[in-house]
């Protein structure tokens, strides 16, 4: 395996890891070697017991299961149950956030409304009445609002409401239009169980609505509800890599997707009382630091430092510093008990939906969220004295960063604060000094060489003169990369982007959150179409998503959702249908003329970026938008 | 011929995946999704044969004094050495199937639209890169095993003499 992309503290964990003799994914992935090709093309069905049954790819075998679903239903279906599986992830988040929020308007809890500002402008696209109401009020009606966004039993989603007019139009005439957000996960399961749904266009239709019963629904909902609570998220500075722990400290880290408790944590955890504690044990203090999108949602909202992406988990524990590594859901590899039980790591499940077997359950709730995440920090303080000085290994690596951008903060700062606006940014577009934007998100895949994907695409696009978006675990490598910092602009990015970064203050990259934010992004494409001189739609908008080094089902999910927008969506393996060439054709291609945006499968990253140029120029031309101001980095491409 | 293919039927799930990487073993392409885009007429040489419940995957067993090689009249059918993988140049084949008839495996297959025969090659290509069998190398449970006959009988007799040391020993005792 090639490790030569990945930053410099994994490089050094992998080495230490494999001279101690400890197993990590990418040894496992090894082992797993070769894997399925059946599972791979997307050919194997278990969905009933006259199964399994599996499709012979080279056409001399079996073309049809026992059921006579052939290869183009099995394919389709597979990935139904994908997106169902995502879109499930991301919105009982989001509604684990709504109950949190009863609460915080309830009173008598650990959480508050810290944003009444955003409170009242969610309101309002539930059309709640604002003037002269109390927040607590208004809270509770979205609440209930947001409550029926879930089970809706009429009418369609009020989030996906706020999405371009003529996206709903289109959305409404192909019968996508999400109608609630349980609703659409439990007609996945159904079409797609024995002898129901058996065409595969008309069962990708249903996975696309399932997808934006994702995008625009739970993953929204979740976004919007967890600003008003926890703030909405103002750029800031931080830093991120391994580095980031403290070996005086007490080191503990949050690891997985929600922040209810995690930001309770790193309250308490600043807190005298905790603080002494930690003194008395003999440590300088607590350090708190985040993996995966927990990291990300503490780092928008209070500036936690980020320890590490998913890839990282358990290279965290192996550094022999972290006391207790806490994980709620998604993205948790039972791998890590293995790891920490290497170690003095006491590793703590919390979620009341995951446990990992063998390892410590203190199950968290809102109601008693002081009371736990105390009780949580005392066991790591006292575990403080387990740790073993001799076998700590902890690499010095980490980089600083500006984090905290977001529907609202980017333009403020393009606009200035007093005159928030995303005319300059639709100017820069329309001058040609920017090419267009890109969203570059998701995961890691040890069947990528790490960050080789995410950092190759990056630099390729901003050299490019495209403003990038990230999120998730790539805007935690885009971190460790030194990608997120204003500087970063003049060592990387094309001229045109160089000028707006010095203008504004902004790098070329911006990190806009969690996995859940990429809602955020929806919701910036949608205000570039409300700002008008670039299209009706987002279809037209010179834009491109991408998830080089996509791993789970969450990413299919935000793949659909993105694709049933109007963007362009590039990842680097295929998805697993590749068994059906109809549905190969359908969604890179034909599916196009239907929603605006469709797949691209492109593995080698630098190519893969010239792609999405090419789309972000040919959108250019329809809008007959002016040439590029300065051409000089596209010259390669032209050759190709 | 030395080195063998063994297979151990209990652990034989049926999962397919070794005609898949045989397939591909034999494709020019790097990757399964490659090989099915490209225009190459991609197959297994390796055979699934089944017995009630069992699935038995089945190879060419580069047979010492193999019978195809001397019914061959074009010499498509041969090895490089005595020590060597039965081969079958597809380009020689003229389609007699007169090693079919002799075969005592029944391993040789015909290929769909093609005038040539076909046939495991132990993946010769792979073993002059010091990699085994692609079929021993994707089994997920090491029902296929790439070994050799010392290997083999040398395995056997360590399986005997842990089951039946105690009785030996003790006739001995009782002769005494």
């Amino acid at each position: 395996m090639d490790h030569s992309f990945s930053d410099e503290a994994t490089q050094k964990m992998i080495k230490f890891a494999a001279k101690e003799n400890m197993q990590t994914v990418w040894d496992r992935f090894e082992a797993m070697q070769p894997q399925c090709g059946f599972g791979q093309l997307g050919l194997c069905c278990r969905h009933c017991s006259m199964g399994p049954c599996r499709i012979d790819p080279f056409g001399d075998g079996p073309q049809v299961g026992v059921c006579g679903a052939d290869a183009d239903t099995i394919a389709a279906r597979h990935l139904c149950r994908m997106i169902a599986a995502g879109a499930a992830a991301h919105s009982d988040h989001g509604r684990t956030v709504v109950h949190t929020l009863q609460m915080a308007a309830e009173g008598d809890s650990a959480y508050k409304i810290k944003d009444e500002a955003k409170l009242r402008a969610v309101a309002e696209i539930y059309g709640l009445k604002t003037k002269d109401r109390s927040a607590k009020e208004i809270a509770l009606d979205l609440v209930s609002e947001a409550k029926n966004e879930f089970g809706r039993q009429d009418g369609f989603l009020k989030t996906a409401g706020t999405a371009p007019e003529t996206r709903i139009k289109l959305w409404k005439e192909l019968n996508i239009m999400p109608r609630s957000i349980d609703r659409e996960v439990v007609e996945t399961m159904h079409r797609t169980h024995m002898g129901v749904d058996a065409e595969y266009r008309h069962l990708i239709n249903h996975g696309m609505r399932t997808s934006l019963a994702d995008g625009w629904g739970g993953s929204m909902v979740a976004t919007e509800l967890q600003d008003i609570l926890y703030g909405t998220p103002n750029p800031l500075k931080s830093s991120a890599n391994l580095g980031v722990m403290d070996e005086a400290k007490i080191n503990v880290i949050v690891h997985g997707h929600e922040p209810a408790l995690s930001d309770i944590i790193a309250e308490i955890a600043t807190s005298d009382e905790m603080d002494k504690k930690a003194k008395d044990a003999g440590a300088t203090g607590i350090n708190i630091a985040g993996i995966c999108c927990t990291a990300n949602e503490i780092l928008m909202r209070r500036g936690i430092p980020v320890a590490g992406s998913f890839l990282q988990q358990e290279l965290a524990i192996m550094t022999g510093v972290v006391d207790m590594m806490i994980v709620d859901v998604q993205c948790i590899m039972p791998g890590l008990k293995a790891v920490a039980d290497c170690f003095h790591t006491e590793l703590v499940t919390t979620s009341d939906k995951a446990k990992i077997p063998g390892v410590k359950h203190i199950e968290f709730h809102e109601t008693d969220a002081i009371k736990t995440s105390k009780e949580i920090i005392e066991i790591a303080i006292d575990n403080y004295s387990r740790r073993n000085k001799e076998s700590v290994y902890l690499p010095s690596e980490k980089e600083p960063m500006v984090a905290g951008f977001t529907a609202e903060s980017v333009f403020d700062f393009l606009g200035g604060k007093y005159r928030a606006t995303y005319r300059p940014l639709n100017n820069a577009i329309k001058e040609g000094r920017l090419r267009g934007a890109a969203g570059v998100i998701g995961c890691s895949n040890p069947n990528v060489p790490y960050e080789s994907g995410h950092i190759q695409m990056v630099k390729e696009l901003i050299k490019n003169d495209v403003l990038v978006v990230v999120t998730g675990c790539n805007a935690i490598s885009c971190a460790k990369h030194g990608l997120l910092q204003p500087e970063s602009a003049f060592k990387y990015a094309g001229k045109g982007l160089q000028e707006i970064c010095r203008t504004v203050g902004i790098p070329p990259v911006l990190h806009m959150g969690s996995c859940v934010d990429n809602s955020r992004i929806l919701r910036v494409l949608s205000n570039i179409v409300a700002e008008g001189g670039l299209g009706n739609d987002i279809s037209d908008l010179p834009a491109a998503g991408a998830a080089p080094e996509w791993m789970s089902e969450k990413a299919v999910s935000i793949g659909f959702y993105f694709v049933a927008s109007g963007v362009y969506t590039m990842i680097g393996k295929p998805l697993p249908m590749m068994g059906s060439k109809k549905m190969f054709n359908y969604l890179t291609d034909e599916i196009e003329a239907e929603v605006g945006g469709k797949w691209a499968f492109e593995e080698d990253p630098v190519k893969a970026a010239h792609k999405m140029i090419r789309h972000i120029d040919k959108k250019r031309k329809l809008l007959k938008l002016k040439p590029m101001v300065y051409e000089q980095a596209l010259k390669v491409l032209d050759q190709e | 011929m030395n080195s063998i293919i063994e297979v151990v039927i209990s652990r034989c799930q049926g999962c397919h995946t070794c005609e898949l990487e045989c397939a591909l073993a034999h494709s020019k392409s790097n990757t399964l999704v490659e090989a099915l885009y490209s225009s190459e007429r991609l197959y297994p040489r390796i055979i699934l044969e089944t017995d009630g419940d069992d699935v038995i995957p089945m190879h060419c067993r580069h047979c010492t004094d193999a019978p195809c090689i001397t019914v061959c009249p074009t010499a498509a059918m041969d090895r490089s050495g005595p020590d060597e993988p039965v081969v079958l140049n597809m380009d020689k084949c003229i389609g007699c199937n007169a090693c079919v008839m002799v075969c005592p495996f029944g391993i040789i297959k015909a290929v769909p639209q093609a005038i040539s025969l076909s046939k495991c090659d132990l993946c010769i290509d792979r073993l002059e890169e010091g990699k085994i069998p692609a079929c021993a190398a994707a089994c997920p449970t090491k029902a296929i095993r790439f070994t050799s006959v010392e290997d083999i009988t040398a395995d056997r007799r360590k399986e005997v003499i842990s089951k039946f040391r105690v009785s030996m020993v003790q006739s001995e005792a009782l002769e005494k």
